[in-house]
């Protein structure tokens, strides 16, 4: 079996870097050096560089909102008129061919309102500091530089501003913290130029900046080093707009490679950002002190598990089924858990509610009600105190059970909403607005995805196929029958696994429709394979390597397809795309209760291991989840069409960037 | 594969007794078409298409580079039976649904794709904008929306042509975003419009010999090159190549059935490049003495394969087997949001075959005309986006579609 992309003979082509590089290292338009002219041609006009026109060349949309930016962006000028004139990056849609451009969600244009956002905390620093990155990001700069350096290194209003944020919170430390590294970032290239003075002072401010962020820097795990890139990060938002004119491609580089400094950085999202974005869900287990610690803030005490799986003690392992009586119980005590929010938890602990999309629903859900509830304490802002309230609703959500990766993206999305809430609205006006998100995102990352998706699969199906499904995945079954009711005549296998059996009500929703099926348990896939022309899969999360993160069996029955030449497609809707990269099974995934494999429901002559938990050198592993390569995948069909695994980096990039998904 | 499934056939069967027994007639060239033409479809729908019809791609394909002459497509047509009253069919109604008027786009894409050295994306846009001049829209929307009905016949008229249909999305993507509003008027967008199409034609020269361009740097002094089918891409390639005083040999394939292997060993003969003519099925045999494929692509399709005309499959194949690069040329326009799982998951283009002796009426011909190459087997494409890895395409893809 051929690895999906073979190895390339040829090792130094001449290629335009489309998807996987960092334009702007060079504000020339880069196109010309990446082709440049072969030397044992003759230069020619219509050479790939340059302006030549194309077959495809199409304008940029004018979408309104590049235009009209959503918050109130002081300095929108400048930022427009860098936009129309500095060439930045690599890839001039322009001139490009295919140059289309992207769309109503451009994410450079969202970035652009983002640090709008900022822009209202610390509005004079922001207005010099913009100027200073547009003059140093132009070309040649060097004539209009110095009356911007001294606009910006006169640092005693930036100070006095620093020192008085100080005593409103987190908020304006953020701006802070931004000042500090733009003082930081702007030293260097000016360092020749400042006087001594101008030197003097700004050392100062960044001490004080430092000194103030010194209380959060602990939540930081990187080094300084790492701290730095951060920093630059911070430092290069500004800058971002910048690029907004190309508005595509070279907008902030997801997948950059080169190290260009400022690039590093630019396309993260700010560590400390990133750090409450993401919930912990990757907390390691056998890190005895934070267990400790996460344990003395849990709702609910665990009792671990006896044996516990040596390789997999990084994962949580508790005895299962012990805690739903307790927190039944104490359902009706008054609880910093919103009730909407606690009866959802209590469901993923039962295992009422599963699956990726189910579950996702039932978490945003019960968020609407906890937010419509939600009323501002005295003396805090709203959206301070919001993201603290869901971060402790998912903090208990883990607890009952570990986070899949759709529910983390939407966590991400709701928290970034809130982020995002424009400072100017009312508390009422802003609840309303995040229910609403949320309902969208309900609407439209989810169901209308799944309804899309199943308009591209029914494509594929053909009369006289024979389906294989494993497990029980809602997309699939949404396709499944809508081919049915187009009237496609198919087969279905329902492959099933051991001890969910979840195929099983796959099997009798799919027979009472009146489907043709087969069911046979994992065992037999490679016996039934031969006689399958498709298989369709769901799946947990696909991962920017194309790695696809699913249910367990899932791997095996697309290796026994690929090895039978099956076309292996997965389905997937694309807020569930993550941008991480996994190779195994083992470093993320979840334990289910081992008992469950211990026992076989209606045998009880099979009892050999009535009580291994006494057997000390007996660990029973329940994976819940397993990694199938990208090499056994034929396709992936999102919301956004059809596209080969070396394409999910592509979806990640484009349309998953800052969360926001809407 | 599914036709291995023997509880398949079972059920098959059971649902209606009388098909699995009148399997073997639906095998012949021109089955009953009338009552178990269903049965034909649910049960053979692809590799046994009995409908005859030759792809109207590969007409003009046939007349312009096949050394096949046009009379010989006439006995070709004639053998196959039906295809004269065929062809025409979907003129007349077409022309109603354009309610009357005095002109029809596919006359008019027919007319463009009469001239040999035109594209099929430039004729169906030269159609297109001849649909604009004659339309008295008013409103940008009206206009998008004629355009629509216009290309949507287009692309129905010739299913099987993926460039005519990519060529068609491409410019019903421009026109959707050109706005009005960003013109001054209607009239401006329109005659913007209009000379955009002009222009194309000339831009997808141009994207030719960016292409050439760009691959003369594969091209090293004394490499072997085998070449299948003809391509003017892959002419215009070899052609830059020769100017430039490179030392090369070609292999060319012979390219059954319509002989196009022929007509590029001649063009290169012209230019005194060292050629050598191989039967299909030598691919093989000579892959050893090979450095590097060449090949032109009907359609480059989203997972960064390509299909193009039969045997590139089984080249790419044997030279992937063999280590050797499979370079493909291909204009951007070629580039079709399509993701073929398997050789019969296209639309078949479907040919005449000429074995020179009567076949039995019994014996089933395969006639299908292209079949797609997956993107493992492609080292890179040469476009005019620049030279690309496969997976490069479904990036472009996303980005020009969605």
């Amino acid at each position: 079996m051929d690895a999906r992309r073979a190895s390339r003979a040829v090792i130094d082509p001449k290629v335009r870097h489309v998807g996987f590089f960092a334009p702007g290292a060079n504000p020339l338009p880069a196109r010309a050096q990446n082709n440049p002219p072969c030397s044992s041609s003759p230069p020619l006009a219509e050479s790939p560089a340059g302006n030549s026109l194309s077959p495809v060349m199409i304008p940029l949309p004018r979408h309104p909102s590049d235009r009209t930016p959503a918050v109130p962006v002081p300095e929108t000028g400048l930022r427009r008129q860098g936009n129309d004139h500095v060439p930045v990056g690599s890839y001039n849609p322009l001139e490009s061919l295919l140059g289309s451009s992207p769309v109503p969600s451009s994410p450079s244009a969202r970035i652009g309102m983002a640090d709008g956002e900022f822009s209202e905390e610390s509005d004079g620093w922001y207005r010099l500091n913009d100027s200073r990155k547009y003059a140093s990001n132009l070309p040649d700069t060097t004539p209009d530089k110095a009356p911007d350096n001294s606009a910006s290194t006169s640092a005693p209003p930036g100070l006095e501003k620093s020192k008085k944020s100080a005593k409103v919170p987190e908020k304006s430390e953020k701006a802070v913290v931004q000042v500090q590294n733009e003082t930081q970032s702007s030293l260097k290239p000016l360092k020749a130029k400042t006087t001594k003075a101008e030197r003097r002072a700004m050392q100062e401010a960044q001490r004080a900046a430092k000194a103030l962020t010194k209380g959060e820097k602990h939540t930081y795990t990187h080094t300084a080093e790492g701290n730095k890139s951060a920093a630059v990060s911070r430092g290069a938002v500004p800058s971002k707009p910048l690029k907004q004119p190309s508005l595509k491609k070279d907008a902030p580089p997801v997948a950059s490679s080169i190290a260009a400094s400022d690039k590093k950085g630019g396309d993260r999202p700010p560590e400390k950002e990133r750090k409450k974005d993401v919930p912990p869900p990757r907390m390691q287990f056998d890190d005895k002190s934070r267990v400790e610690k996460a344990k003395r803030r849990a709702v609910f005490n665990q009792l671990e598990a006896r044996n516990r799986v040596e390789l997999f003690r990084h994962l949580p392992q508790y005895e299962h089924g012990t805690q739903l009586p307790d927190l039944e119980s104490r359902f009706f005590q008054l609880d910093p858990v919103h009730p909407a929010v606690y009866k959802v938890g209590l469901q993923y602990l039962a295992r009422d509610i599963s699956g990726g999309n189910a579950r996702c629903i039932a978490m945003l859900q019960a968020f609407k009600e906890a937010i419509t509830d939600y009323s501002t304490p005295l003396q805090k802002t709203l959206a301070r105190d919001l993201t603290a309230k869901i971060s402790s609703y998912v903090s208990f959500f883990i607890e009952c059970r570990p986070l899949s990766i759709s529910m983390g993206n939407a966590i991400r999305f709701v928290k970034s909403r809130i982020a995002k809430l424009p400072l100017t609205l009312s508390e009422s006006e802003a609840k309303a607005a995040l229910c609403s998100d949320i309902q969208r995102f309900i609407n439209e990352k989810i169901i209308l995805a799944g309804k899309v998706i199943v308009g591209h699969a029914v494509t594929k199906i053909r009369d006289g196929d024979v389906l294989l499904t494993y497990g029980s995945s809602s997309v699939v079954e949404m396709i499944l029958l809508y081919a049915h009711e187009m009237g496609k005549q198919f087969r279905v296998v329902v492959v099933d696994s051991r001890p969910k059996l979840e195929g099983q009500s796959l099997l009798r929703r799919l027979v009472s429709k009146g489907l043709g099926c087969t069911y046979c348990h994992i065992n037999a896939t490679s016996y039934i394979m031969h006689e399958v022309t498709r298989v369709l899969l769901g799946a947990a999360s696909v991962l920017s390597n194309g790695t696809v993160y699913s249910s367990v069996g899932t791997a095996s029955v697309a290796m026994v397809a690929h090895a039978f030449h099956v076309p292996v497609l997965v389905c997937c809707e694309a807020y569930k795309f993550h941008e991480r990269v996994q190779l195994d099974s083992i470093c993320s995934n979840e334990l289910g209760d081992p008992e469950a494999i211990a026992k076989v429901p209606g045998r009880t002559d099979v009892s050999y291991l009535n009580n291994w938990a006494n057997k000390g050198n007996l660990q029973l592993l329940n994976l819940m989840y397993d990694c199938t390569p990208p090499d056994y995948i034929s396709m992936i069909i999102t919301d956004y069409g059809m596209i080969p695994t070396t394409s999910v980096p592509v979806i990640v990039r484009e349309y998953l960037r800052d969360h926001l998904l809407i | 594969m599914w036709r291995r499934s023997a509880s398949f056939i079972l059920d098959q069967r059971y649902q209606h007794d009388a098909a699995s027994t009148s399997k073997p007639e639906t095998l012949s060239l021109s089955p009953p078409q009338t009552e178990s033409s269903h049965m034909a479809a649910s049960v053979e729908p692809f590799n046994q298409n009995p409908n005859p019809k030759i792809s109207a791609y590969y007409q003009t394909r046939a007349a312009h580079t096949g050394v096949v002459t046009p009379d010989w497509l006439a006995q070709a047509q004639a053998a196959v039976g039906r295809q004269t009253e065929d062809l025409p069919l979907p003129e007349p109604d077409l022309k109603e649904s354009d309610s009357g008027k005095s002109f029809s786009v596919i006359q008019e894409f027919d007319n463009w794709r009469k001239q040999p050295d035109l594209a099929e994306a430039v004729a169906a846009i030269r159609a297109l904008a001849a649909v604009i001049r004659a339309s008295e829209a008013t409103t940008m929307m009206e206009l998008e929306i004629e355009l629509k009905k216009a290309s949507d016949s287009l692309k129905s008229w010739d299913t099987t042509s993926i460039s005519l249909t990519a060529g068609c999305d491409l410019f019903m993507r421009y026109v959707t975003r050109t706005s009005a509003l960003e013109y001054e008027d209607f009239n401006s967008a329109r005659s913007r419009l209009i000379e955009r199409a002009e222009k194309f034609g000339e831009i997808s020269y141009k994207a030719r010999r960016i292409i050439a361009m760009l691959s003369q740097d594969f091209i090293f002094d004394g490499c072997t090159i085998l070449v299948h089918g003809f391509s003017r891409v892959v002419l215009e390639v070899l052609k830059t190549a020769a100017q430039n005083k490179k030392l090369f040999r070609v292999l060319c394939t012979e390219g059954r059935p319509d002989r196009t292997g022929l007509r590029l060993s001649n063009e290169l003969a012209k230019l005194d490049v060292p050629v050598k003519l191989l039967i299909d099925s030598a691919a093989a045999y000579s892959m050893d003495e090979v450095d590097m494929v060449f090949v032109g692509a009907d359609g480059v399709v989203e997972s960064g394969g390509i299909i193009n005309m039969m045997g590139t499959y089984q080249i790419a194949l044997v030279a992937h087997s063999m280590n050797k690069p499979v370079y493909v040329a291909a204009e951007s326009y070629k580039f079709a949001r399509l993701y073929p799982l398997d050789q019969k998951d296209m639309a078949p283009a479907l040919r005449p075959i000429d074995f020179g002796v009567p076949i039995p009426s019994k014996v089933e011909v395969e006639t299908s005309a292209r079949d797609y190459t997956p993107p493992q087997y492609l080292t890179l494409l040469f476009t005019d986006l620049g030279v690309l890895t496969p997976s490069v395409v479904s990036d472009e893809l996303i980005q020009l579609y969605l």
